[in-house]
């Protein structure tokens, strides 16, 4: 017999009389204001939150806080020609490079400060990890309460997807807090109020 | 794998010689523990979210083998490779088999307490196979030659000026250097070299979903996900308990895991796993390692629900004190002491006894588990099953045949009393195992029952 079948067998036979799911799995968490709360979060998690009118301001904003960085990428095609990195090259380890990536990201959590990114928006999963600086670009009116309405929301993922809550962090030296451990150093997101 | 066993009552006692080391230690944790109760009191509806994430895994402990049979099958829809095995050596050869299959021998690996269970490093190291821890307590740990001492905080035990040291002596940083900020930019350079140059990653396994066949895996580096999506073959191991109904059950989970963990509403990074990224192979290694035969024990399987958030471990008054690799095992603290004597119970013995059954893992466990009752349990069929030394047997049989008898019990407490008051070197000296680290009371003139009995009467 394999392993998988005699693991399944014995569990079949040690398991516990059935029990049924609990009834009631989702929490309402009413916030006063939903972008209040989430911008509150990210702020104690040192991500800074900057709100703007439309695509030409988002790229007026972006120009003057990355003026000096070089290695830029983006999947916003608003921002293509500040973009100066083509993520085109199939390879993942030539993002190595990057200094500052603008993203898509599709909704924030307002009780965690956590916002959405997936394949759908992504040429390369490595990309929010590995650029050295990140920012998200999601529309002002996509933050949810809380994990309950975020999964509803999300309903089944794509071949990859991941909730990010700030910027890199570790505290593993006598618990001092250190931002920008392996991922990235700082996080900004823009909420985009026309989208 | 073969080091000899110090029993954990040895093992504190070394590690308390130095009195301000183990305040330091204790205070650490206390802290993470104020954390995590700050950010529950946080949320209105935390108590019936604990009952929820509880009824779920209870659920899921009923429904093991049809849970995990859907979580097969949707995996292999999605294009991943399943694997079962029954043991940690046969862990331990897919994880090699695999490597050599691609010609590896080099690979990164973010933090899992299942490969510790397993001694995979040690054993892939025999096989010439070079695994870098990623996470950078486990890292530090690593350098050391040594297990991680927290399931969540790896090198908790250690000061600046340790891992300064250790990094001094490893990654040439300036000697004397203690400023974390400077050692984690260290750090960071060494195993960003690694990420970008190894072909193959390990994660562990936060949550498995039924439903989708995807997996869940949660750090606040960024390691798992530099790991995985760098790597042309990604190995997921996970436990088989770590498998959940459905995808929406996350919210539960993630709500609670981080909060319990280090007081944070989320981790940095919650990485959802389904299909590998174009051109990349995912395996997952569905491990038993001994978790049938504690699903079948039913006074023990409750401790399959853990989700390792460590909240046991930071608030329990022994491990603060004693530390994690006083326990001898991979997961240390109250849960480790209930997972231990079931994968040996001649080894880990001594684990259940080191509590205080204060009750306070208990309160805090996001899924409630009922830690310090399986803790009482496991002293019974330890005793019972003659796994524990003489002295502490003798002294669980005289206790017995004390409480049992109340005539007994009340000659032998006012013996006692009598015996501390005038003869008190009788019981404060080193024969008296409770006279270590402890003053002894001063005793009372009269038991509580002679108090009853004379107040009573009046
Ligand atoms: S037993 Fe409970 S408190 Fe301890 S690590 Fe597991 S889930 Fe956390």
């Amino acid at each position: 017999m394999t392993s998988r079948d005699r693991i399944l067998q014995q569990i079949k036979l040690n398991k516990p009389a059935e029990t049924l799911l609990p009834q009631t799995t989702r929490f309402d968490s009413l916030y006063e204001n939903t972008e209040d709360k989430f911008i509150e979060t990210l702020t104690a998690i040192y991500t800074e939150v900057i709100v703007v009118k439309d695509l030409a301001e988002l790229v007026r904003k972006a120009g003057e806080l990355y003026a000096s960085v070089v290695n830029r990428a983006t999947t916003i095609p608003a921002l293509a020609d500040w973009a100066d990195f083509s993520l085109n090259d199939p390879d993942p380890h030539a993002l190595e490079l990057i200094e500052i990536a603008i993203l898509q990201a599709e909704f924030g959590v307002a009780e965690n400060g956590a916002v959405w990114i997936s394949d759908t928006h992504l040429p390369h999963r490595a990309l929010p990890f590995i650029t050295q600086n990140l920012a998200f670009v999601i529309p002002r009116n996509a933050i949810v309460n809380n994990m309950h309405d975020a999964y509803e929301r999300l309903h089944d993922t794509t071949g990859w997807g991941c909730f990010i809550s700030g910027p890199s962090k570790t505290a593993d030296i006598e618990q001092s807090l250190v931002i920008g451990a392996h991922g990235a150093r700082s996080l900004v997101i823009f909420l985009l109020e026309d989208a | 794998m073969s080091k000899t066993i110090i029993e954990h009552s040895v093992a504190s006692e070394t590690f308390n010689k130095d009195e301000p080391y183990v305040d330091w230690h204790d205070e650490t944790l206390w802290f993470v523990r104020q954390k995590r109760d700050k950010s529950s009191k946080l949320l209105p509806e935390w108590e019936q979210l604990r009952e929820v994430a509880s009824g779920i895994k209870n659920y899921v402990l009923s429904h093991m083998d049809e849970l995990l049979i859907a979580f097969e099958q949707k995996a292999k829809e999605n294009g991943v490779r399943i694997h079962w095995a029954a043991d940690a050596a046969e862990h331990n050869e897919i994880v090699l088999g695999l490597l050599r299959q691609n010609n590896i021998d080099k690979m990164v690996k973010s933090k899992s307490m299942l490969t510790e269970e397993c001694h995979m490093n040690e054993f892939l190291s025999k096989n010439g196979i070079e695994v870098i821890d990623t996470d950078l307590g486990e890292r530090i740990v690593q350098l050391r030659n040594e297990p991680p001492s927290h399931i969540v905080l790896p090198a908790i035990h250690l000061k600046k000026k340790d891992i300064g040291d250790l990094f001094h002596e490893h990654l040439g940083t300036e000697a004397g250097a203690t400023d974390p900020q400077y050692l984690t930019e260290a750090a960071r350079q060494h195993l960003r070299d690694k990420f970008l140059t190894r072909r193959a990653a390990l994660t562990g396994v936060n949550f498995a979903i039924a439903e989708t066949g995807g997996f869940v895996v949660s750090t606040n580096e960024g390691n798992a996900d530099m790991g995985a999506h760098l790597a042309d073959i990604h190995i997921a191991s996970m436990g088989f308990e770590k498998i959940i109904p459905t995808q929406k059950d996350l919210a539960v989970f993630l709500r609670l895991l981080a909060r319990s963990a280090t007081g944070q509403p989320i981790t940095t990074y919650s990485s959802h796993f389904k299909r590998p990224r174009a051109g990349q192979e995912m395996h997952i290694i569905i491990v038993d390692n001994g978790r049938t035969t504690q699903l079948g024990r039913a006074d023990f399987r409750n401790s399959l629900k853990c989700i390792r958030c460590g909240a046991c471990m930071n608030t329990c008054p022994v491990y603060r004190r004693s530390g994690g690799h006083s326990y001898h095992n991979a997961v240390a603290g109250p849960i480790g002491s209930i997972l231990a004597p079931n994968l040996d119970m001649t080894k880990n013995a001594d684990l259940p006894f080191a509590s205080t059954l204060c009750g306070s893992c208990s309160n805090v466990c996001p899924v409630k588990i009922d830690i310090h009752d399986q803790l009482y349990k496991w002293r019974q069929v330890l005793v019972k099953g003659g796994h524990v030394p003489q002295a502490k047997e003798i002294g669980i049989k005289a206790m017995s045949v004390v409480l049992s008898q109340p005539r007994f019990y009340q000659w032998s407490g006012r013996l006692g009393r009598s015996l501390m008051r005038t003869v008190p070197f009788v019981v404060n000296n080193g024969m008296n195992p409770w006279f270590k680290q402890r003053e002894m009371p001063e005793p009372p003139k009269e038991s509580f029952r002679d108090w009853y009995i004379r107040n009573r009467k009046e």
